[in-house]
C-alpha cells in the first residue's frame, strides 16, 4: 500500500502534465466553440511555425490527434458528469427539510448549469496547478463544483461537502469517497452568499440534547479519552468533562475482544461482555457502568460536575481560533480544552477492497465490540475462517480461534510475509518458537506468504498468493494494521506525521495552546526514545493520563515508558517495553521455563486477575514476593526458550526489553530504559531480574 | 554451565542459576525522589494527596468524587487523637453519596473502607479501574494510608 502511494506520488506529475495538456486543449476548444464541444478542427497554430513544409505537416498531425483525443475526452467526461451533476441536484433537491433553501439556491445555479460545467475546467487548471496528485477521478469532483471562490468560510463545514464546496483545494486533497456523500445546503448557501449570511443561513441546530459549551471536550471514547477524563477529575474538583464519540458504545477497553472473551465459558458473553479472569474474578469491559457518567444535558447543571458521553455523533470539523467544533449533524459545541483521541481506523488490504462485494462482506476488519460479535457468530457459523496478518492483533485471533476450533470442526488459517509470528517483534529464533507455539493451538500457519488477488467462487473465497498457493476459505480476518484518524486535522490546522501517521505532538502532547492529542493517534516526542508513535492500551491509559493532567496545568513531558504485552494461549506471555523492533540487535538471556512460568501461573500467584493490573494499586506483590527458589535447571542442551529477558538495542543503549515468560519485573525494565545507559555486559543487566526464581 | 551462540545480529545467552547467583555489578542510576516528571505515590512531596494516584482507583473522580476528596483530605489533615475523628460528618456524605451508586460503590464494600487503597476494593468493583490504571505505582506508594478510614467507617 505504501508503495502504491509512492508510485503514485512519483507518477502525479507525469499525470498533472498530461491532464494540463487534454485541459488546455479542451479549454480551447471550447472557448471556440461557443458552448457545446464539436469535433475539433486543426485552427490553432495559424501563426504557422518554422520549419520545413513536411515537418509542419507532421506537427499539425500530431497537434490534431491531441487535439481530437482531449477534446472527445472531456466532451464525454463533461456529459457523464451533467448526468451525475443532475442526479446529485435531484438527490439534494429530495432532502424534505431543505427544498426551500435549496430552491433559492440552486436558481442562481442552475441557469449557470450548463455554463457551470464548463467553467470548472477554468478553474480545474489552476486546481491541478495547485495539487500534486491529479487523478481523474478527483478532476470529476472538480467538475461538478460551484465555482464560488469564497474560502474564508469559518461555518463551513468542509470534509463531507464535496460536491458543492467552493474550496477546489480541499476537495481536491480529500479522497473521492467525500464526492459520494451529499451534504447539506449550509455550504452552498453560504457560497452563494459569500461571507456576510452564514450565521443565518446555517440551519437551526437540533433541539438542545447536548450542551453547547463543555470546558473540557474530548473528542474519541477510548481508552485514552477515559483515562484523560478520570485524570481531569482527580485534577481539577467539579470538572465538567464531555466525551464525544462514534461508536454507540460507553468506552471499554479493548485486549479483551482479542483474548478472554474468546476464552469465556459463559455462551451470552456476546451480550454482556464480561468475561471471567484466571483467578475466577468477572469483570465487563466497559471502565465504568452507565451510572457512572452524567448524561449529556446535565452536564452543564450538575453540582460537581461529572463525565458525560455523546454516543453516536462524529466530529467532522474543528475551529481553532474560535474553540469549536461541528458534529455531523451540523451541532455546534465551544470548548476551553481539547483532546483529540480519536485512535484509528484497521487497514485492509487492496486486493480485497478491490475484490468486489461477495469478498468484503466475508471479510472482517476487527477492532470494535460489533466486530467482536460478527466474528464471534461466524466462528459458529463457518467452517474455515483465514488470518491475514502475523502481528499482536492477527496471532492472538489465531490463537483464539485455534482453541475454538478444538471444540469444532473449523479450520483456522493464519498467513502473513515474515517468516514467522510476531516476525517484526521479536527476533528471529522466538519468532520461530512462537510459531510453533501457534500450530500446537491447532492453526495452520503460512509463511512467507503474500496475497496478490482474492475471489469468490464455487461459494468460496479464494486467495492467491503470490508463489502461487492458493487458499479457499470461508471468512477473511484482516488484521494488518491500524490507520490513525487524522481527518480533523485539515480543518484544525494540525500537523500530521509524515514517518508515523498522526498528529504531531510535542513530548508533553500538546499540538495546540488548548489541543492535545493522546493514544493511538499521537505521534509524540518521547524524550527518552525519540518520536514516535504507540498503538498499545498502555500507552492509551499512560498518555490518556497525561493529556488530562497536562489539560488541567501540571505541563508535563512524557515521561513514565508504558508497557504492552501478549499472551499466545497459555503457554507463551511476555510483557514489552520501549522500542522492540525485531530489525535491532538482541541479546537474549534464557533459563529453561518450569511449570511455574506461565501467564496462568503469575496471576494466580500474584492474586490478581488481568496480568496488567498486577502492577497497580500499590500490591506491593511485584518484587517483595517471597517465594521458593525454583530447582537449578539443567544445563541446557537443546534451545528452548522458556523465559527469559531479552535486551533490543540502539547505539548500544537499551531501547526495549521483552520479558519472556517473566512476569511482575516490570519496574525493572522500566528503570532500564529510563537510565538509558551503555551497558557492557548485559548479562549482567539481567541478572537484575532474577529470572530463574518466579 | 552457561553458553552464548550467536544468530546473525542477535546473541543468546542461556544460563543457569549459578550463574546468576552473583549480584549484579550493573549500574543503575540513583532515582531522584523530588523528580517532577515521575509519577507521585499517593502523597506528593508537599504534602498534598496526589488524587491522581491510580491507587485510589476512580475514588476520586467518580460522581462521589467530591465527598471523597473532603472526607479524605480531612482525615489525612486531621491530628486529633483519634485520626479523623472530627471527619465524621465528612464521611457520612461520602457514604450517603455511594449509596445513591450502589453499581459504582457495591455495598458489600463499604466496610472495606472508602477508600479503595486496598488492591482488593477495584477489583470487587463491577467497574473497577485496574486497567485504565496500569501505571504502576512506586514501591513506596503505601496501602497503609489507606486502611485507617476503614476504621473509622466501622465507627461511624
Amino acid at each position: 500500500m505504501w508503495t502504491c502511494k509512492t508510485t503514485w506520488k512519483k507518477l502525479a506529475p507525469l499525470a498533472r502534465t498530461c491532464s494540463t495538456l487534454c485541459r488546455q486543449n479542451a479549454r480551447r476548444t471550447v472557448l471556440n466553440s461557443d458552448r457545446r464541444l464539436p469535433m475539433v478542427t486543426q485552427a490553432h497554430m495559424s501563426s504557422g511555425t518554422p520549419g520545413s513544409g513536411g515537418d509542419n505537416n507532421l506537427y499539425y498531425l500530431l497537434v490534431g490527434a491531441t487535439c481530437i483525443a482531449g477534446g472527445f475526452y472531456a466532451y464525454r467526461t463533461i456529459k457523464g458528469d451533467q448526468e451525475r451533476y443532475n442526479e446529485r441536484m435531484n438527490e439534494i433537491a429530495s432532502r424534505a427539510n431543505k427544498v426551500a433553501e435549496q430552491a433559492e439556491t440552486y436558481l442562481p445555479e442552475e441557469p449557470r448549469g450548463d455554463e457551470a460545467v464548463e467553467t470548472p475546467e477554468e478553474t480545474s487548471p489552476e486546481v491541478t496547478a495547485e495539487e500534486p496528485e491529479g487523478p481523474p477521478v478527483e478532476l470529476e469532483a472538480e467538475i461538478e463544483e460551484a465555482p464560488v471562490a469564497d474560502l474564508a468560510l469559518e461555518e463551513v463545514v468542509e470534509m463531507p461537502c464535496a460536491p458543492t464546496q467552493s474550496e477546489p483545494s480541499p476537495v481536491a486533497e480529500s479522497p473521492p469517497a467525500e464526492t459520494a456523500e451529499p451534504q447539506t445546503t449550509t455550504v452552498t448557501e453560504s457560497a452563494a452568499d459569500p461571507a456576510t449570511d452564514e450565521p443565518t443561513n446555517v440551519p437551526p441546530p437540533a433541539p438542545v440534547e447536548f450542551p453547547s459549551h463543555a470546558p473540557y471536550l474530548l473528542i474519541g471514547g477510548g481508552t485514552a479519552s477515559f483515562a484523560a477524563a478520570r485524570s481531569i477529575r482527580a485534577r481539577d474538583p467539579g470538572a465538567r468533562v464531555l466525551i464525544i464519540t462514534d461508536e454507540p458504545d460507553l468506552p471499554y477497553m479493548r485486549p479483551p475482544l482479542s483474548k478472554e472473551l474468546w476464552f469465556s465459558d459463559d455462551p451470552g458473553v456476546v451480550d454482556t461482555l464480561r468475561f471471567k479472569q484466571w483467578n475466577g474474578k468477572e469483570r465487563s469491559i466497559y471502565f465504568q457502568p452507565p451510572s457512572f457518567y452524567v448524561s449529556p444535558q446535565d452536564l452543564e447543571k450538575v453540582e460537581n460536575g461529572g463525565v458525560a458521553v455523546l454516543t453516536g455523533k462524529k466530529v467532522v470539523h474543528m475551529d481553532v481560533r474560535g474553540n469549536k467544533v461541528t458534529l455531523s449533524d451540523n451541532t455546534e459545541i465551544s470548548y476551553d480544552k481539547c483532546l483529540i483521541a480519536t485512535g484509528g481506523v484497521p487497514r485492509n488490504l487492496q486486493v480485497i477492497e478491490r475484490a468486489g462485494e461477495e469478498v468484503t462482506k466475508r471479510t472482517t476488519l476487527f477492532r470494535k465490540v460489533e466486530d467482536f460479535k460478527a466474528l464471534n457468530k461466524v466462528s459458529r457459523d463457518t467452517k474455515s475462517i483465514t488470518i491475514i496478518g502475523g502481528g499482536f492483533l492477527g496471532s492472538e485471533l489465531a490463537c483464539a480461534l485455534g482453541r475454538r476450533s478444538a471444540d469444532s470442526d473449523l479450520e483456522v488459517i493464519q498467513m502473513f510475509p515474515e517468516k514467522g509470528n510476531m516476525g517484526k517483534v521479536l527476533p528471529e529464533y522466538l519468532s520461530n518458537w512462537t510459531t510453533a507455539k501457534v500450530r500446537s493451538e491447532g492453526v495452520r500457519v503460512i509463511t512467507e506468504a503474500l496475497v496478490k488477488g482474492v475471489s469468490f467462487k464455487d461459494g468460496k473465497v479464494e486467495i492467491k498468493l503470490k508463489d502461487g498457493r492458493v487458499v479457499k476459505t470461508d471468512h477473511i480476518v484482516a488484521a494488518v494494521g491500524l490507520e490513525p484518524s487524522v481527518e480533523l486535522a485539515k480543518s484544525a490546522g494540525l500537523e500530521v506525521d509524515s514517518d508515523f501517521g498522526g498528529y504531531r505532538v510535542n513530548a508533553e502532547l500538546q499540538a495546540r495552546s488548548n489541543i492535545w492529542v493522546a493514544g493511538d493517534a499521537a505521534c509524540f516526542y518521547d524524550i527518552r526514545l525519540g518520536r514516535r508513535r504507540v498503538e498499545h492500551h498502555d500507552h492509551a491509559v499512560v498518555s490518556g493520563r497525561l493529556a488530562g493532567e497536562n489539560m488541567t496545568g501540571a505541563n508535563k513531558p512524557y515521561w513514565h515508558q508504558s508497557m504492552f504485552w501478549s499472551d499466545l494461549g497459555p503457554d507463551v506471555g511476555y510483557e514489552a517495553i520501549g522500542i522492540v523492533d525485531s530489525s535491532l540487535p538482541t541479546v537474549g538471556v534464557f533459563a529453561k521455563a518450569t511449570a511455574k512460568d506461565t501467564p496462568k501461573a503469575a496471576t494466580e500467584k500474584s492474586g490478581t486477575g488481568i496480568r496488567s493490573e498486577s502492577e497497580t494499586e500499590g500490591t506491593a506483590s511485584s518484587t517483595a514476593t517471597s517465594s521458593t527458589p525454583a530447582p537449578p535447571p539443567e544445563p541446557q542442551q537443546k534451545d528452548d526458550y522458556g523465559k527469559g529477558v531479552i535486551f533490543y538495542l540502539r547505539d548500544k543503549v537499551v531501547v526495549g526489553i521483552v520479558l519472556w515468560n517473566v512476569f511482575n519485573r516490570m519496574p525493572i525494565a522500566r528503570k532500564i530504559i529510563k537510565d538509558g545507559e551503555e551497558h557492557a555486559d548485559l548479562n549482567e543487566v539481567a541478572k537484575l531480574f532474577n529470572i530463574h526464581e518466579d | 554451565m552457561s553458553y552464548c551462540k550467536q544468530e546473525g545480529k542477535d546473541r543468546i545467552i542461556f544460563v543457569t542459576k549459578e550463574d546468576h547467583e552473583a549480584p549484579s555489578n550493573a549500574e543503575l542510576i540513583a532515582d531522584d525522589p523530588n523528580d517532577p516528571y515521575e509519577d507521585q505515590g499517593l502523597i506528593l512531596p508537599s504534602g498534598e494527596i496526589n488524587w491522581n494516584c491510580p491507587c485510589l482507583g476512580g475514588m476520586a473522580s467518580g460522581p462521589c468524587g467530591t465527598q471523597f476528596k473532603e472526607a479524605f483530605s480531612c482525615f489525612h489533615h486531621s491530628s486529633e487523637e483519634v485520626k479523623g475523628s472530627e471527619c465524621v460528618d465528612n464521611f457520612r456524605a461520602m457514604q450517603e453519596c455511594m449509596q445513591k451508586y450502589p453499581e459504582l460503590y457495591p455495598q458489600e464494600d463499604e466496610n472495606q473502607g472508602a477508600a479503595s487503597g486496598g488492591s482488593d476494593a477495584p477489583t470487587e468493583d463491577s467497574a473497577p479501574t485496574p486497567t485504565s490504571d496500569l501505571t504502576p505505582t512506586p514501591e513506596s506508594a503505601p496501602s497503609s494510608d489507606n486502611t485507617p478510614p476503614t476504621d473509622i467507617q466501622a465507627h461511624s
